[in-house]
């Protein structure tokens, strides 16, 4: 019953989206307002049907329906209901379900926000994503139905990897979702503006906000996703540079490439053909992303079950890229920019340089990742490139995107003189050397790590001074307290200093970064009850065994007490779940989580009559500093992008307050 | 005008140098050659001392845990050809007989493979067991720890 409604709801939600596409579209060339109308009503009415599929499935996922295939790989009677509902993003089919539910709800929310302001651009925006939507669509109604019945109906689902039953999987995916469908809207927006020939400004301006909450969605996923498996995955990692985490990482790169060369534009007008094609790449990373997740070719902890999917994707990249790189090529003539760069020492240059080296970076990331089928074409041979590669060259990129954080803000435009580096310089250059040789003294010895030191001490000043001087010279000019200068530049400046808040906040994550994979130590030993092993200035004593029944597993813990001299810190508990149905157990870390370090816990194995355990215990210095930078990102993007207004009734109450 | 677009080839084409200079010698160093146990085999000299990664089943009843040296063997087979693993430390989550693994390391000169990391292959679904196990199956592994178990 569901199986059909459901599909049969898919195929009116496509005609729709469809129709949508091509109303918007003739009613623009004919210039028929009414035409125009009718696509924007169609794309409600395709809301709400993609909103009913939705629910059709949840529906069927709650109430354990397995006559639907989908229901029964993704959840068993015994599931959560929470977990239930998150089997809607837990395999391949739901998960198209809940983009096209986005995208089509994007689209939805971009005609409610732009329709009346923007009439010239906005057929084609409209056309662009409905065509995006239309296509997720189609894979579900022809390739991967979510609603395909299974016969015969089992007594009970499979379920969710267990791995994936976790409060975690309700946050990660849906993140990582909404920040790949956000750029679509600024990519819809480039797109119309190629179409239209309205190729000035507008449409950087129109979309900069929708792209920054896009970016933070991904980047709060990306965290969120190292957070998770740092947390979890008992193997004391975040990152592994494993495909799929490359393929969220990419578009991340190029959009903040993005993000960063819009600036340009917006304010010499240059760079329009480079901003288009950036915008492009984005969106065209997602497609690849999604494709590499779908597909199977590559081996992955992330990566789906194989199928046919992946080809369906492949094919929907390059018609993205020959569609929009046919757009710019067509409309190179009217894409001159109007600026030339002055001079090398310049805001110009920098964020030029800027780009380039995320360019650099993501370009090094996709062919470490597509490394393997690269030589297979060539050679035969299937032949990887491991985390080393990923970390030897992106080390360097990286240390050289830091310097450039610290002067592309300040650095002046046009031609910067000599007193304007001076001024921004000087001082933050002078700590920093001072900050490294300070660490040296206190026994640092790491080339790279003084200088990645170096770059971080640099950008931290850098920011500092700035603060400092701008609300030092607010509070001259106005009479206001230090504290009310410094609130009233963060209100009225948001975009510059909520920026310089999520630079801080890159800068704080990549020292957690630095220090954290530099000094690791890491011991693995097989202990019998009592007995005690001594990691760094903690000793850590197995105690016993023990086991516990939980409504969907057995627990089996190993009971550690930690010392630190002759004081009990703490007591850890790591332990393996078992489940029904699965042959190997999954870990779950214990750890104390400290600002200064993590002592994370591991039960490897264990024998099961309790007469020893093998524990693998770590020491993962500043890595708190990683999520905290995290936080601080988030807080930078909020200054940046919350609304004008709300913030300016806010000033004004706390002006007309007596002080 | 001329002058100036010749400045940013230069610039471009120093930057992009040094960035395939990255790249190179960023893959050069770690490049991990794909072998199946029967590869090793044929290739024995070719493959000693290179890092490579060798994917494969673990052979039924092959796999060793020798807890206090915190060391684990096991045989690494392709259906015609196998070879032994060595690894320092324990195996990952899902690492079982009878199932796939792609195991990293290097080839030592004794003739096993001295593994650096072992990947177990995964997937979001499991496959049916032949025999639904319960959760009383499981209890029935871990009588001892329980509490109540210990007499």
């Amino acid at each position: 019953m569901i199986s059909t409604l459901g599909h049969f709801v898919l195929f009116l939600a496509l005609g729709m989206s469809l129709y949508a596409a091509g109303a918007a579209v003739y009613g623009a060339r004919a210039g028929r307002e009414d035409w125009l109308a009718s696509s924007r009503n169609a794309i409600l009415v395709n809301l709400c049907l993609v909103t009913l599929a939705m629910f059709l499935l949840e529906y069927a996922l709650i109430t354990s329906d397995f006559s639907i295939r989908y229901v029964a790989n993704t959840s068993t009677r015994g599931s959560l209901t929470r977990y239930k509902i998150a089997g809607l993003w837990g395999s391949l089919e739901g998960s198209i379900l809940l983009w096209a539910w986005l995208q089509s709800l994007f689209s939805a929310l971009v005609v409610a926000r732009y329709s009346d302001r923007h009439q010239a651009v906005m057929p084609y925006v409209q056309a662009v994503l409905q065509g995006i939507c239309a296509f997720f669509l189609l894979v579900m109604t022809f390739a991967a139905n979510p609603f395909a019945p299974s016969f015969p109906v089992p007594p009970d689902g499979r379920g969710l990897n267990p791995l994936l039953e976790v409060t975690d999987m309700l946050v990660h995916p849906l993140l990582l979702y909404l920040g790949y469908v956000g750029l679509s809207v600024p990519f819809a927006f480039a797109m119309a503006a190629l179409i239209t020939g309205r190729l000035s400004e507008e449409w950087v301006k129109n979309t900069r906000r929708w792209t920054i909450v896009a970016w933070l969605f991904l980047t709060g996923g990306i965290f969120y996703g190292g957070w998770w498996s740092y947390r979890t995955l008992g193997w004391g990692g975040y990152w592994a540079w494993d495909p799929v985490e490359n393929a969220s990482f990419m578009p991340w790169l190029t959009a903040t490439a993005f993000i960063h060369s819009v600036m340009i534009q917006e304010r010499k007008r240059m760079l329009k053909v480079w901003n288009l094609v950036l915008i492009t790449l984005t969106f065209s990373l997602v497609i690849f992303g999604t494709f590499l997740t779908r597909s199977g070719i590559l081996g992955s902890v992330h990566a789906f079950a194989e199928g046919p999917v992946g080809m369906v994707f492949l094919g929907f990249l390059a018609l993205v890229l020959l569609f929009s790189l046919g757009l710019i090529a067509y409309r190179a003539d009217r894409l001159k920019g109007h600026g030339e760069l002055d001079s090398v020492v310049s805001r110009e240059s920098a964020f030029l340089l800027n780009n380039v080296v995320l360019i650099g970076i993501c370009f090094t990331v996709f062919l470490g990742t597509i490394f393997p089928l690269l030589t297979e074409a060539i050679r035969g041979t299937k032949i990887s490139v491991g985390m080393p590669y990923f970390n030897r060259v992106s080390v360097p990129l990286g240390m050289a995107l830091l310097l450039l954080m610290g002067i592309g803000p300040l650095i002046a435009w046009g031609r910067a003189s000599l007193n304007n580096l001076r001024r921004n310089f000087l001082k933050p250059m002078v700590a920093a050397a001072a900050g490294a040789a300070l660490l040296w003294v206190l026994g640092v010895r790491q080339a790279e790590a003084l200088l990645a030191f170096f770059c971080c001490f640099f950008v931290i000043g850098t920011i500092a001074l700035e603060f400092w001087t701008s609300t030092r010279t607010r509070a001259a000019a106005t009479g206001e307290g230090f504290l009310q200068a410094f609130a009233a530049l963060l209100l009225r400046t948001r975009r510059r200093y909520g920026g310089l808040i999520v630079h801080l906040g890159v800068v704080i994550a990549i020292i957690g970064i630095a220090v954290s994979s530099i000094y690791k130590v890491e011991h693995e030993v097989t202990l019998k009850p009592k007995e005690r092993m001594e990691i760094g200035p903690y000793t850590v004593q197995f105690n016993d065994l023990q086991a516990g029944e939980r409504p969907t597993h057995i627990l089996v813990w190993a009971n550690l007490t930690v010392l630190k001299g002759n004081t009990t810190l703490t007591e850890l508990h790591p332990g393996q779940r078992f489940y029904p149905n699965q042959q190997s157990p999954f870990a779950t870390v214990d750890a104390r989580y400290h600002w200064s370090e993590d002592l994370y816990a591991i039960l490897s194995t264990f024998e099961r009559d309790g007469s020893s355990a093998t524990i693998k215990v770590m020491i993962n210095p500043m890595m708190a500093w990683i999520w905290i930078g995290g936080g601080v990102i988030l807080l930078g993007v909020l200054v940046a992008v919350l609304p004008e207004r709300r913030l300016a009734m806010l000033t004004v109450r706390a002006k007309t307050q007596p002080a | 005008m001329k002058g100036r677009r010749l400045k940013y080839v230069i610039a471009g084409g120093i930057v992009l140098a040094a960035l395939a200079g990255l790249v190179y010698s960023g893959a050069k160093e770690s490049m991990v050659y794909f072998y199946t146990p029967s590869e090793i085999r044929e290739k024995t000299d070719a493959v000693r001392g290179k890092a490579l990664r060798v994917g494969g089943m673990v052979e039924e009843g092959s796999i060793r845990w020798e807890p206090q040296q915190v060391l684990l063997t096991f045989v690494l087979t392709d259906g015609q050809n196998s070879v032994p693993v060595r690894h320092k430390g324990t195996a990952p989550d899902l690492f079982k007989e009878g199932a796939g693994a792609v195991v990293e390391g290097t080839w030592a000169p004794e003739g096993y493979l001295r593994s650096s990391t072992i990947m177990a292959k995964h997937s979001e679904e499991y496959k049916a067991p032949k025999q639904p196990e319960t959760l009383e199956g499981k209890k029935a592994l871990f009588k001892s720890l329980l509490p109540g178990g210990k007499q």
